[in-house]
């Protein structure tokens, strides 16, 4: 992709296919450029606070989320009355997008961080807790069938079947839920925020800075990739029973 | 002195195209330290059958019992054994066999003492501290005996329990099952659709026509034990495998004649 862009930028050859003028610098700067404004930013204009700002909204976000998702999601899976409770609500909550709760939330909780935490919670909590469910309702009826004749009690068979049963698929999910939480998260900066990396773009494109816009973009991609590394990793930690692990 | 017995039992389901009984008034009694074996095509309610006596399922009428006693529920006077792998993943091959001693509390070296004892019979114990995943399909299914066993349980519930095994490794398991129970003697109840299978293992064959599910003729099978692989070939086995296919098929060809003659 990067050869790609390269190609694009230096050669000139967006126009021959129809796209916008991207050998002006000013559309497409060269990975160079865009190389030279990140080390710039966070060598001299405090862009590693605006990571760590962003970076901790959707750490506390996400938790907040994952704290209360994830409980639940594993109640409803498992017990059929707190699914005939939560599950209609969540389900017609999840279809609301979050960033139309956005101008809501500011009333609610001001502009700054209280409100950036709602925006990603309200955009996590809900789909993360119906996947949650699906994976603890998904758990072989044979595995709990199995205990049940080995002797366990219905309690017994929550703690000792159904929740160990349900780490993997809630890990996994998780993984996928805080893709969604840098999704929401740039959305709630670019409308309202003084510091975080949807700021920066938004404080860059005023000014018409397409190389700190892309490199700002490419620091987000770069985190997720360690985000999913970091989950990745604690997979292979915690469930070396699984299938997927080889060692 | 354990037998299990079941009376009277059957068992409807309802479904979106209407109701299906499974299961017609079967009634039947394993006596004590019996090899009983389930035979009958698939869909004939032979696995539901076996999770009705395992207290899984609760039968539209009748009852079951073991030693005289009507059962309520799953319960661990009964081990299962099933033929999907049922092995808990998350846990070391020892700790899936002391998963029922660990419900009831007992203590660690008398559970350790149990595992450590099944291990060596089923040839796995050198794989105590191995996760499920590293085990081929024939272990898997040892370690899952091994599991019903550690609960003492008075009958074994055996559904096709070697179905997924490729023939060499099932032909192996067969035989380490009768030796797993001449040693322990328990009462099982096996299903299966293999008749080979059943006559090799069972000291009586139950065969079951389907739609509806119903008990068809019970044949005690006559070759004296320990059985060994020769018994495939001698004229007995011959004549029972041909009884016991004739019952079966002579039904589904009376099902075939039956849709023919529809209008």
């Amino acid at each position: 992709m990067i050869g790609i862009w390269a190609l694009v930028a230096y050669t000139g050859a967006a126009p021959a296919l129809g796209l916008p003028n991207l050998h002006n610098p000013f559309f497409l700067p060269s990975p160079g450029t865009v190389a030279k404004s990140l080390y710039n930013m966070f060598a001299h204009e405090g862009f590693a606070h605006d990571v760590w700002a962003s970076t901790r909204r959707i750490g506390l976000g996400f938790l907040i989320s994952a704290a209360i998702g994830i409980p639940l999601g594993i109640a409803i899976g498992s017990f059929r009355i707190v699914q005939a409770f939560f599950e209609p609500i969540i389900a017609a909550v999840r279809y609301m997008p979050a960033s139309a709760f956005i101008p809501l939330l500011i009333i609610w909780f001001g502009i700054y961080e209280k409100e950036k935490i709602a925006v990603i919670f309200i955009g996590v909590f809900f789909p993360l807790t119906l996947l949650i469910a699906d994976v603890s309702a998904g758990i072989p009826k044979e595995l709990v069938n199995i205990a049940y004749t080995l002797g366990a009690s219905r309690w017994q068979v929550f703690w000792r079947v159904l929740l160990p049963a349900s780490w993997p698929g809630v890990l996994d999910n998780m993984r996928i839920g805080i893709g969604w939480a840098w999704t929401y998260l740039i959305v709630a900066e670019l409308v309202a925020a003084s510091s975080g990396i949807g700021h920066v773009i938004l404080s860059a494109s005023r000014f018409l800075q397409t190389d700190k816009i892309i490199a700002a973009i490419i620091t987000i991609g770069i985190l997720g990739l360690l985000t999913d590394a970091l989950f990745r990793w604690l997979y292979w930690l915690l469930f070396p029973y699984s299938e997927r692990v080889s060692r | 002195m354990s037998s299990i017995s079941v009376s009277d039992v059957s068992m409807v389901f309802e479904t979106r195209r209407g109701r299906v009984q499974a299961i017609d008034r079967v009634s039947l009694e394993i006596p004590d330290a019996h090899f009983a074996c389930i035979v009958g095509a698939s869909g004939c309610g032979k696995s539901t059958l076996l999770n009705i006596m395992g207290g899984l399922v609760r039968p539209t009428s009748g009852t079951v019992r073991v030693d005289g006693r009507q059962i309520h529920g799953p319960g661990t006077d009964r081990g299962m054994v099933f033929q999907s792998y049922t092995l808990f993943p998350w846990l070391r091959v020892r700790e899936n066999v002391e998963f029922g001693p660990r419900l009831k509390r007992m203590a660690k070296e008398e559970r350790r003492r149990i595992s450590d004892r099944l291990l060596q019979e089923m040839g796995l114990a050198d794989f105590a501290r191995a996760y499920p995943k590293e085990l081929s399909g024939g272990m898997k299914q040892r370690v899952a005996i091994a599991r019903a066993l550690a609960n003492d349980p008075k009958v074994l519930l055996m559904d096709e329990p070697f179905g997924a095994l490729d023939a060499l490794t099932r032909a192996a398991a067969q035989r380490f099952l009768t030796q797993i129970w001449e040693q322990h003697r328990r009462t099982i109840a096996f299903v299966t659709h293999d008749i080979d299978e059943a006559i090799f293992l069972g000291d009586t064959v139950y065969t079951m026509t389907p739609r509806p599910g119903r008990l068809r003729e019970v044949i005690p099978v006559d070759i004296p034990r320990p059985r060994t692989l020769d018994e495939f070939g001698t004229p007995r086995f011959g004549e029972l495998k041909r009884h016991i296919l004739e019952l079966i098929i002579e039904h589904e060809n009376r099902g075939v004649s039956q849709t023919a003659a529809a209008p």
